[in-house]
């Protein structure tokens, strides 16, 4: 089926499975692979895209679902010449080890740095409780997510 | 596969009625799941995440919560009479979670182990339900009849979970390998209704269904018909452990991979133990 999407600001269209999530969506038709496939059942978050404003996983969201609402994915935060204050933050912070988890803690971090400037580190990490890394041991990022939040509101 | 993406609650039950037990996807994290790994291919599908009507939150007089209200929004309330609600909520899932999981997802599912049902079940709440020939309401004791199984016809949506404020002494419990993430190895809700004399429990992932503990209630009201029912309850070491032995009688557990039979009669007794502590002394 044919749907109408506005993913990072830009009207898409794609032909798509009836059943097809958002996350396929964005990965297979309109060439955003930066939110990553890895369980497609809401257990790790490294597809987390925020829709509306929310941060949500986008392999539970159906493709079809998504027309209307504003999406926007990890491709949207910064570009490889001006990285966002969350992404300088992982890479200065050591907090990327394979990087596959990394799209989505940033998302993620974003997220929760937009609603809560100065997040204690109980507040971190229930905010990154969603989303899993099998490399760093999260202590490298929830010190990135620090250093996110001073440079951000410093 | 048909999606139709209905603008009002009418037209998703006219979609409904032309198309009896196609699926409803409401944030879609638990029937998303079963889509992405091929488990079920719904042959019609209803989206009924953007209905206002499945939204509303009301907490006056009597507590209404719409089908669509996720969790997120649950936890924004206050406290008090929504106390085990919040407690509850907080555990499910992670943000992510939380920002797509309704309760109406939660009761159309009817896990034994869903988080919201155990809550439902202690406040004695009333399920509503809507389809082209009218409204149905019905004691949660009622509508869910086994592991997820219940007594929602084909042509019915959940528009609402009703029920009377119960007060502030409530309180939920519930235990998983970790705390985020995490599906209940067993949960407890223990409420205790001072206005109409009343204490009522229930049990999550604990049978086959959700279960009351109605000689543990018993128990637990004659113990503050002694002390009084608008006063704190200072609850003995004796009392509190029979208490706790009474609903971990009442439950049905298995062995399964979350926990064994054993493990989750045990647990019970401990959280049965600390939410009569916990909930004793709130007095209104
Ligand atoms: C990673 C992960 C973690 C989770 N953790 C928890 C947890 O901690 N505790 C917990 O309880 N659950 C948990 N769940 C399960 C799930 O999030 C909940 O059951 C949630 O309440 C489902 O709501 P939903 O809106 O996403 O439902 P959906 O997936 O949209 O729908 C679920 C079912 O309900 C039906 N349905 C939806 N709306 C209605 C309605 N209005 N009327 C009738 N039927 C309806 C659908 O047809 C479908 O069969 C988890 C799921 C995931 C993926
Ligand atoms: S791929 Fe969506 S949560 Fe893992
Ligand atoms: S860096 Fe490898 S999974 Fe997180």
């Amino acid at each position: 089926m044919r749907i109408h999407l506005t993913v990072n600001g830009l009207e898409r269209e794609a032909d798509v499975w009836e059943g097809s999530s958002l996350l396929t969506a964005l990965r297979e038709d309109l060439g955003l692979p930066g939110s990553k496939n890895a369980c497609e059942q809401g257990e790790c978050g490294s597809c987390s895209v925020l829709l509306d404003d929310q941060l949500l996983c986008s392999c539970l969201v159906l493709a079809a679902a998504a027309e209307g609402h504003r999406i926007r994915t990890v491709e949207d935060l910064g570009k490889d010449e001006r990285l966002h204050p969350v992404q300088r933050a992982f890479v200065d912070a050591g907090a990327v080890q394979c990087g596959f988890c990394t799209p989505g803690f940033i998302v993620a971090s974003y997220a929760l740095l937009r609603d809560n400037p100065e997040p204690s580190e109980a507040e971190i990490r229930e905010a990154l409780s969603g989303n899993l890394c099998r490399c760093t041991g999260y202590g490298k990022i929830i010190e990135a997510v620090r250093r996110a939040s001073r440079e951000m509101y410093r | 596969m048909e999606i139709e993406r209905p603008r009002s609650l009418d037209g998703a039950l006219a979609a409904l009625a032309a198309h009896p037990g196609a699926d409803l996807l409401a944030g879609g994290t638990d029937l998303m799941v079963e889509i992405n790994f091929g488990r079920k291919r719904p042959e019609h599908l209803i989206v009924v995440q953007p209905l206002a009507e499945l939204r509303d939150l009301d907490r006056n007089g009597a507590v209404r919560v719409g089908a669509g209200v996720t969790y997120t929004r649950l936890l924004a309330e206050g406290g008090g009479s929504f106390a085990a609600v919040r407690e509850m909520a907080r555990t499910v899932g992670s943000p992510q979670i939380r920002n797509a999981g309704t309760v109406g997802g939660n009761l159309g599912t009817s896990s034994p182990a869903g988080d919201a049902l155990p809550v439902l079940a202690a406040f004695d709440a009333t399920v509503v339900l809507r389809s082209r020939r009218g409204e149905r309401r019905i004691p949660f004791a009622d509508y869910m009849t086994g592991p997820k199984r219940n007594a929602r016809a084909p042509d019915e949506i959940v528009v609402a979970a009703e029920w009377r404020d119960p007060g502030p002494a409530q309180t939920f419990l519930k235990v998983g390998t970790r705390n985020a993430m995490v599906i209940a190895v067993a949960s407890l809700c223990l409420v205790v209704e001072r206005a109409r004399k009343s204490v009522r429990v229930a049990l999550g992932s604990c049978g086959p269904t959700i279960l009351r503990a109605g000689e543990a209630e018993r128990f637990a009201e004659e113990l503050i018909d002694e002390s009084g029912w608008d006063e704190p309850l200072d609850v003995s070491e004796a009392a509190a452990a029979r208490f706790g032995e009474l609903v971990a009688a009442a439950a049905r557990p298995i062995d399964d991979v979350r926990g064994s039979a054993r493990y989750r009669r045990h647990v019970l007794g401990v959280m049965a133990r600390r939410a009569l502590e916990r909930v004793g002394s709130v007095v209104a």
